[in-house]
């Protein structure tokens, strides 16, 4: 008998805390193929960020360090800049990376930092039990702002890849989602390239994905999915934005 | 090795890079912008590290990545910048990760001023981060002291694995002085670093963290940082004592700058023919308790008279430890005002007029 599927070397045996339907599990499987296939697990560092993805290390098979809320950039500066030789990679919720973290992920981005930002947005704070948070949408329900966001107080979503493409230094920046089979089969290959990059240690690099949060977005599954692609993709616009080669 | 003259500033650099820490994270402040400055020529020539970060925010984290490769490693900044790294000081802590932090004390709070302190002795010995901690806190009064402290403090910082903090003021750092460095270490040797993220390869994974969600764990790591502390305060004293004897009617108790200005009030008092004494913690924490307590306590003392160049804050531990069996003064100058040695003899000339103070309830 031949095994067609099976649990990636990079990720462990153990039992997931996250919700059902909720899609960072799908991220970290796709984060844990590309690293067993490029075959650098066992050089391989994470940065856990603050949020629900706090206990990443509990699920991949590799080293990993646990950050201060939105502090995972500056932590894989240090890290990466000792140990070259080494495969590092940040897990950050849109709180963690867009909001308290947003000057460390904008200046490690800028000095072209050698290490690749797995940036997960769910458009909410989620384990904090569903606040708003800088990426949530324009009239989005979320318990600091129950009649909907209001961008008039609280100014538009931020949108980080359009950001970050505004810097000069070479990045490789990509948004993707994971609602859709086939949005996952494109967001691993964006997964894979921006390891291979650092892997040839060319520049930054960051995929955001889009991602659900049944729970905090009081959906089902179903409907989560349906969400993401009536909703978040539109302000979100998939797609690469800068890469390494654009920049001369 | 021949004597060389140095700004304070650029030799504690060269001591930390003569301890092997080749890997700093640092964000200008003044004073001790000569440290950044020392270093961005220095490391690269012994293929270190040296990054300028965006905020203190980001050094601090930088660090704790840093450490977290098991590499000594180590920033320098002044007083509103450790503000800064409180955060990234705690989880360092709670993480039991070895780095070195030299606060080059100016006056504050706020944005204070530029001028040498003595301010953040609370900060540096009682917190400033959340959570149960602490850091090992050395506080050189020369700079050849700073040096030796310095290269001590990262041996110190790998045994413990844990925070040290190197208190100095902006005396410290600008003036310059002689120095020596010594040629070779001479510590025992240290464990090997197993806790240090070096990739999976040949055991589990690892995980440098501070997280422990489980209130059993996380009491369980406190204890163990606990016990770490108790270790410090039974190995890890540090003091001197400056022309004590039994003459003395009077114990002055200071630190770092301020100490060698009471020193320099005690040899002119002498000429006078007036005897009075210093006691000297160099380890603010752990505070060399039983020793003062032993000194402070002699029978010809009468009173002890703390100098800081603060309101008073190492005050509330000589009078913790004093324990009400002899009254405690206090002098102070704040502000970067560096209280001068007749100001300090001053003090004791007033006390020694009041004469001898009615004897304090024990
Ligand atoms: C300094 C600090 N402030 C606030 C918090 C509380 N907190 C924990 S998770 C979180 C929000 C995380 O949201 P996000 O990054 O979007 O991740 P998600 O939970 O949605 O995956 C906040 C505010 C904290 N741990 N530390
Ligand atoms: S709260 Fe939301 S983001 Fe967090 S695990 Fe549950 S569904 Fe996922």
């Amino acid at each position: 008998m031949t095994t067609t599927f099976a649990r990636p070397e990079s990720l462990q045996d153990v039992v997931t805390h996250y919700c059902p339907g909720c899609t960072h599990g799908v991220i970290h499987r796709l984060v844990a193929e590309v690293l067993d296939e490029l075959g650098v697990r066992e050089r391989t560092v994470g940065v856990a960020p603050v949020g629900c993805s706090v206990l990443a290390y509990n699920y991949f098979n590799t080293d990993f360090l646990e950050s201060p809320h939105g502090r995972a950039p500056a932590l894989a500066t240090g890290f990466k800049r000792i140990r070259p030789d080494m495969i590092v990679f940040t897990y950050q919720g849109d709180g963690d990376l867009a909001s308290i973290g947003m000057s460390e992920i904008i200046h490690a981005a800028n000095r072209g930092e050698k290490f690749t930002t797995i940036f997960v947005n769910n458009a909410i704070y989620g384990m904090t039990g569903g606040q708003m948070a800088p990426t949530t949408l324009s009239g989005q329900v979320a318990t600091t702002c129950p009649l909907g966001r209001d961008t008039a107080k609280t100014g538009m979503p931020i949108r980080m890849c359009e950001l970050l493409s505004g810097l000069v230094t070479p990045s490789y920046l990509e948004r993707v989602a994971v609602h859709n089979p086939q949005q996952i089969i494109r967001t691993k290959k964006a997964i894979r390239r921006a390891f291979q990059y650092q892997i040839e240690n060319k520049c930054f690099s960051l995929v955001e994905v889009l991602s659900t949060c049944p729970t905090n977005w009081g959906k089902t599954p179903a409907e989560s999915t349906n969400w993401v692609e009536a909703n978040l993709k539109s302000y979100f616009p998939l797609g690469v934005y800068k890469t390494p080669e654009e920049v001369k | 090795m021949a004597k060389i003259l140095m700004k304070g500033n650029e030799a504690i650099a060269e001591a930390a890079v003569r301890a092997g820490a080749l890997y700093y994270f640092a964000y200008p402040i003044t004073p001790q912008n000569e440290v950044g400055e020392y270093l961005a020529k220095r490391l690269p020539e012994v293929g270190g590290v040296f990054l300028q970060a965006e905020s203190e925010v980001a050094v601090g984290n930088m660090l704790f990545g840093a450490a977290s490769t098991g590499k000594r490693v180590f920033t320098t900044s002044s007083s509103p910048g450790i503000s800064l790294m409180q955060e990234s000081i705690s989880y360092m802590a709670g993480a039991q990760l070895p780095v070195v932090l030299l606060n080059i004390m100016r006056g504050g709070p706020g944005l204070g001023g530029i001028l040498p302190a003595q301010s953040d002795y609370f900060q540096a010995t009682k917190g400033g981060g959340h959570g149960d901690y602490r850091l090992l806190v050395l506080a050189p009064s020369t700079i050849q002291e700073a040096v030796d402290l310095t290269m001590q403090a990262f041996y110190l910082a790998d045994k413990y694995r844990n925070p040290v903090m190197i208190i100095g003021d902006g005396m410290i750092g600008q003036m310059m002085e002689p120095v020596e460095f010594p040629d070779e270490h001479t510590e025992p040797p240290l464990p090997a670093k197993t806790w240090a993220a070096t990739g999976a390869s040949e055991r589990r994974p690892l995980v440098v963290k501070s997280l422990f969600l489980d209130p059993i764990a996380l009491e369980k790591n406190n204890i163990v940082l606990h016990q770490k502390y108790e270790m410090m305060k039974r190995d890890e004293i540090r003091y001197e004592c400056y022309k004590t004897n039994p003459k003395n009617k009077i114990l002055l108790v200071a630190y770092g700058t301020m100490a060698r200005i009471c020193q320099t009030a005690i040899d002119e008092l002498e000429t006078e023919g007036i005897s009075v004494g210093l006691f000297r913690p160099i380890s603010c924490f752990p505070f060399p308790e039983s020793q003062l307590y032993a000194e402070a306590t002699k029978p010809n003392i009468e009173t002890v008279l703390t100098v800081e160049m603060s309101m008073g804050q190492m005050v509330e531990d000589v009078e913790r430890v004093v324990a009400r069996q002899r009254p405690v003064k206090f002098f102070g100058r704040t502000g970067g005002i560096v209280p001068s040695p007749e100001e300090v003899i001053d003090q004791i000339k007033q006390l020694l007029a009041a004469g001898t103070p009615a004897k304090a309830k024990a």
